[in-house]
């Protein structure tokens, strides 16, 4: 008999949660962590909203929210702001987490469903046998082992390793990553009751953010599109300069640096093969305007877990067996990622001035909602010009 | 390109986050916990020393 039914690489949101849904509906499950903490070290702006949360049955703890905030505040590049408020900002505003404790609550449900830990144990590779994956070798505080299991799952996150053992084509084009640079700043004076987006040329094919994390201190850092880097420590360099040009934020000082990289691509081919699953930024399940990937990790984590534990039930890990995840998950996540995704390959291109236009019209019309759609819309109605691009998405 | 010529990690820049390494067209680079090692599949692209959001990684020369 095999060790687990399924071994989950990572411990990250993703990971947890599909551990969890496989767990509690049946299934014994093992989740391989590199790091020796669960949460650390942070690599994310934290702002979330909260809207997703019932979907997946989670009830937050006081330290897993850093801060709340009304609405998100978005400012053009000559630094005309636009409010929006928490209804109105779609799925990224609202909370800023403290993931150190928030990926632990999530860790917490999976191991009082049931789900194993392990801290410190490295996925090596996968065992294949008669053309079939029959686990996966680990190595877990310096010793190497083997666990037989009929499905490993990948939740190891955007350097994901997993996907590509299995022949699952994760590859990214440059212009479909954006490296992230973030401080958390102290001791600024900021407005602690809105998440601060920038756009513009401050950060190329990106953003700027500023997330509260209580009144004085926030998560400063922007993305940039790789496609638009040529020198080595470029990002580092656009986020200095934006500090440095703002008075508000200058005086600060650090208490944490954070960098990483985010997938910003169209939705996957594939995310399931024979004994293998991918879910998370392993399977690029990461909004490509906004970055964001908590809630679809922990949406995609829930559909995969349930058909982990069916398929558990019927001893069969094949591809068709999980098809019902690759189905599940883009039932309810593929439509939105794949309309964001060609809505970010033209908001890149957007010029400063344009960006300026877009943001006095909202500023004049309003908007209903803060999807890609409402805001094209709104746009519509004062400059056509300016969405004319933007046609197929309307 | 030189036979030598390599891509080397400034360990006191690095902060372990994986940026190059899932950015890596070649799988070339792999985070062992904090210590980022290259393989011979590296096909000095460079992609690496762009996406390092700190500048830890730089194209050395074999000389």
């Amino acid at each position: 008999m095999d060790d687990y039914d399924v071994v989950v690489v990572g411990g990250g949101p993703a990971g947890t949660s599909t551990a969890r849904w496989a767990a509690e509906n049946g299934a014994r499950v093992l989740v391989v962590e590199k790091r020796q903490e669960i949460g650390s070290p942070v690599r994310c702006g934290e702002g979330i909203s909260r809207s997703w949360l019932d979907s997946v049955d989670l009830k937050l703890d006081s330290r897993s929210v850093a801060w709340e905030v009304k609405g998100a505040k978005i400012v053009s590049p000559n630094g005309t702001p636009f409010y929006l408020s928490e209804n109105m900002a779609g799925n990224e505003v609202g909370l800023v987490l403290d993931r150190v404790f928030f990926d632990k609550l999530l860790a917490k449900n999976a191991a009082k469903a049931g789900a194993d830990i392990m801290l410190k144990t490295s996925a090596l590779g996968l065992i294949m046998e008669n053309g079939k994956v029959a686990g996966v070798r680990i190595r877990s505080f310096g010793e190497t082992k083997e666990v037989r299991c009929g499905c490993v799952v990948g939740a190891d996150g955007f350097e994901s390793q997993v996907g590509r053992w299995a022949g699952l084509d994760t590859a990214l084009a440059p212009k479909d990553v954006t490296t992230c640079l973030q401080y958390r700043l102290t001791n600024i004076e900021q407005e602690h009751e809105y998440c601060q987006f920038f756009l513009g040329s401050v950060a190329p094919g990106g953003y700027v953010w500023v997330f509260p994390k209580d009144e004085d201190t926030a998560n400063v850092g922007l993305g940039v599109q790789l496609s638009r880097l040529r020198e080595p420590a470029e990002v580092k360099g656009y986020l200095d300069r934006f500090i440095e040009s703002k008075p508000w934020l200058k005086r600060g000082s650090p208490l944490e640096i954070v960098s990483g990289a985010v997938s910003v691509c169209a939705p996957l081919e594939r995310t399931v093969a024979d004994g293998v699953l991918l879910v998370g930024d392993s399977a690029r399940q990461i909004d490509p305007i906004t970055g964001g990937g908590i809630s679809n990790s922990c949406r995609a984590g829930r559909v995969a877990g349930e058909v982990l534990a069916k398929a558990t039930e019927k001893r069969d890990f094949s591809a068709k067996s999980m098809q019902a995840y690759e189905d599940g998950w883009r039932d309810i996540l593929e439509d939105h990622l794949y309309r964001n995704w060609m809505a970010k390959e033209k908001l890149v291109t957007l010029s400063d001035e344009t960006f300026d236009k877009v943001i006095e019209t909202l500023n004049e019309v309003g908007v209903e909602s803060m999807s890609t759609f409402a805001i094209l819309k709104a746009v519509e109605k004062r400059h056509p010009d300016l969405v004319k691009e933007f046609q197929e998405l309307l | 390109m030189d036979p030598l010529d390599r891509l080397e990690v400034d360990i006191a820049r690095c902060l372990h986050c994986g940026a190059c390494v899932g950015s890596c067209p070649s799988n070339a680079v792999f985070l062992n916990e904090v210590l980022l090692e290259f393989n011979d599949a590296c096909t000095l692209c460079k992609r690496c020393t762009k996406v390092c959001p700190v500048g830890a990684i730089s194209l050395v020369g074999g000389d």
